[in-house]
């Protein structure tokens, strides 16, 4: 086993386990990072992003397209799930952990019940390649740029766009924005749309390489929870070296003990890191910077 | 709560009903009623919906026929939603409040092992119809699932002489994982073969890149699956998509969770199962099982080994309680003692054995071609859930209510 084909493999692992932290988060880090929102039907927005992109696909429509339709169908109903839910419960941050987890149980039973309780894959698609020893999905390697994708759309949409100016603003200092103008309730709506249409995004990428049940979204919370509550409440600064962290520290313990160390090893890493960083990485990383 | 009221409301409508049909029917018999508590929402309910509308089925032809000595069947179904406490908090409604005759309950063996004590503290009279790994030596219990001797030591010396001797064992954390995987190192061994390597997966997980290369550096001949849940399921695509094109052993895939027919093939191809029952088995029996089914649940996606088990089982306690006269458990498992109840199943011929009551099974090999279809290499008549009986266990002399393990037999 030559040197190159051990690194390889490492950094395949750890790309692997980045991009699910990433896209698993990258939604929940808006949703609550920024607004602040504990929102536990987070992993719901992802089975819905998933089963629209399978439904999709079984329709005919190519993955990639299947994909974004299952990221806007998600976004949607983000907007109508704000609308008609969280915009009355901004100021009552603990009722919306009851209020998305009962929308998180709705959502679970009501596609049991209507889908039934399980839906046909789709199938990874592009095969696979060979290093070495060892042969990897190329879909993995998809997914890694999907994630490095949507933390450079993230960091361009709220740096550098009007948008991404308002929603900053708005979430800082609500009422001086509204007085400068900035239409807030419309603003709130959109970030929100925004964190479930990336939630959506992620079941879409996952959606080809796991079981499509009702449950599905459950497999994501965790980690979903775990990279956001370290990383803090910066969408891009917090996100990514939260789950480039974290990342390191699962594929490291998976490799050296297997499945249940990396999970332990994973849990240990967050309660050290909320331990000495309780402003999470994104905090610490910007009093550094003034 | 208005929903609850409104169900309340549904419910004393529907047993009024119910009341008034038997009662226009029958004398004044009250119904044999029959617990059912299986996971119909949550993680597992992939694999038990199927059990429920099994017993249905069972019942409804039963109660047609005339029910069980002249007594209608009567169902009380609760869903446990995947939840092992939901399953003993249901256990004790089921037998204190509901007063059943008999429980047909459970999916995991994390939920069996959650009720079994309740079964026990309560002096219920409890149905397992469910594969598991075995060793349950219970009075009160009857497993009419297949246990590691009938799945196991015919799958895996099979494998070995068709593969080669190398054995990776990829499996749920568990109990069910754990002594399942303890059945395949013992089996590898006294046929000659090596472990080059096991994992043991938490429940929940959904990822295994690792687990993959693990595997690839392993070099195994063969991988046994023992993975459990939809989260876990999803190794079979992904090791397929990473190419890993080994041949895979199972005694929980395909014939539980249908997983040939929710995956796009191959991803499955050359998965290798030891199972009871499955759909595809193509005896007239098997057919006519599958037709009563069809006709009854039309949109049923698949009818699993489990759901067979659960039908048989409602026939079986017919067959013991018409032979006892009586629904109490110490009459019926006289009945048992006496080693004839037997019938004619999907499947073929099953018996119970009176020492450990558990079943003996028609075990069909099912292998998974490159298109998701079935054959059967070959089909083991008759095996016999020997271990307990031969470890020590005998339920017609002794009741220890324990779970018993081969590295962890019956005191002798």
């Amino acid at each position: 086993m030559d040197i190159a084909t051990l690194a390889f493999s490492a950094l395949f692992q750890f790309g692997d386990a980045f991009a699910f932290l990433v896209l698993s988060a990258c939604g929940l880090a808006v949703i609550f990072g920024m607004m602040g929102v504990i929102n536990l039907a987070h992993g719901e927005f992802i089975m819905c992003g998933a089963y629209i992109t399978a439904t999709c696909t079984h329709a005919g429509l190519p993955l990639p397209l299947s994909i974004i339709v299952g990221a806007l169908v998600s976004a949607l109903v983000g907007m109508l799930v704000e609308f008609v839910v969280v915009r009355h419960l901004y100021d009552r941050p603990l009722d919306t952990i009851v209020a998305t987890w009962g929308l998180s149980l709705i959502a679970t039973q009501g596609t049991l019940i209507v889908i039934g309780s399980t839906m046909a894959g789709v199938g990874t698609p592009f095969g696979s390649f060979q290093v070495g020893a060892y042969s990897y999905s190329i879909y993995r390697i998809v997914l890694f740029f999907a994630a490095l994708g949507v933390l450079g759309g993230l960091y361009a949409l709220f740096n550098w766009t009007s948008f991404g100016v308002k929603a900053r603003a708005t979430i800082q200092v609500p009422h001086m924005a509204d007085a400068l103008g900035v239409d807030t309730r419309w603003i709130y709506s959109l970030t929100f749309a925004c964190g479930a249409g990336l939630a959506g995004l992620a079941g879409g990428l996952y959606a080809p390489t796991m079981t499509l049940v009702p449950t599905m979204g459950a497999t994501f919370i965790m980690e979903a929870f775990v990279t956001v509550v370290i990383g803090g409440a910066d969408v891009f600064l917090g996100t990514a070296p939260a789950a480039a962290v974290l990342g390191v520290v699962k594929s490291a313990m998976t490799s050296w003990q297997g499945q249940l160390f990396g999970q332990i090893g994973l849990l240990v890493a967050v309660i050290i890191v909320v331990r000495v960083l309780p402003k999470g990485i994104s905090g610490f990383l910007l009093r550094e910077r003034t | 709560m208005t929903g609850r009221v409104l169900r309340g409301l549904h419910a004393a409508v529907l047993s009024g009903t119910l009341v008034l049909v038997s009662g226009a029917a029958l004398a004044a018999d009250p119904p044999i009623k029959l617990g059912v508590l299986e996971d119909q929402s949550g993680d597992f309910a992939v694999a038990t919906i199927g059990k429920v509308h099994a017993i249905q089925l069972a019942a409804d032809e039963i109660n047609k026929a005339g029910g069980i000595m002249g007594r209608q069947l009567e169902l009380v179904v609760y869903d446990t939603q995947s939840d092992n406490t939901r399953y003993q908090e249901f256990m004790r409604r089921v037998l204190q409040r509901d007063k059943a005759d008999a429980v047909f309950a459970g999916f995991s063996s994390a939920s069996r092992e959650a009720y079994r004590p309740i079964v026990d503290q309560l002096n219920g009279f409890a149905f397992y119809n469910n594969q598991y790994e075995g060793g349950v030596c219970d009075g009160h219990m009857i497993v009419t699932g297949a246990v590691p001797e009938q799945q196991f030591s015919t799958l895996i010396p099979w494998m070995m002489e068709k593969y080669g001797k190398k054995v990776y064992t990829l499996a749920a954390d568990y109990n069910f994982g754990q002594i399942s995987a303890e059945w395949v190192r013992n089996i590898v061994k006294q046929n000659g073969g090596e472990m080059v390597g096991e994992e043991f997966i938490p429940l929940g997980v959904s990822q295994f890149s690792q687990s993959i290369q693990n595997i690839q550096k392993a070099k195994p001949d063969f991988v046994v699956t023992l993975l459990v849940g939809t989260a876990q399921a999803s190794y079979y695509e992904q090791a397929a998509s990473a190419n890993v094109n080994l041949p895979m052993a199972s005694s929980v895939n395909v014939g539980q969770g249908y997983e040939h027919k929710r995956f796009k093939p191959p991803s499955l191809k050359d998965m290798y199962v030891t199972t009871n029952y499955i759909e595809e088995i193509d005896s007239p029996q098997s057919k006519a099982f599958l037709a009563k089914f069809k006709a009854k649940f039309p949109n049923e996606p698949y009818v699993n080994q489990e759901a067979e088990n659960s039908y048989l089982a409602v026939y079986l306690y017919k067959q013991m309680v018409e032979r006892a006269k009586s629904t109490k458990r110490d009459d019926i498992r006289k009945v048992i003692a006496q080693g004839d109840v037997c019938m004619d199943a999907p499947e073929g011929k099953v018996c119970i054995d009176p020492k450990s009551q558990h079943m003996s099974h028609t075990i069909y090999l099912a292998h998974v071609n490159a298109d998701h279809s079935i054959d059967f290499p070959k089909v083991w008549p008759d095996i016999k859930p020997y271990w307990l009986g031969d470890a020590g266990c005998d339920l017609t002399k002794k009741d220890p209510m324990a779970q018993y393990t081969p590295s962890n037999p019956p005191p002798k």
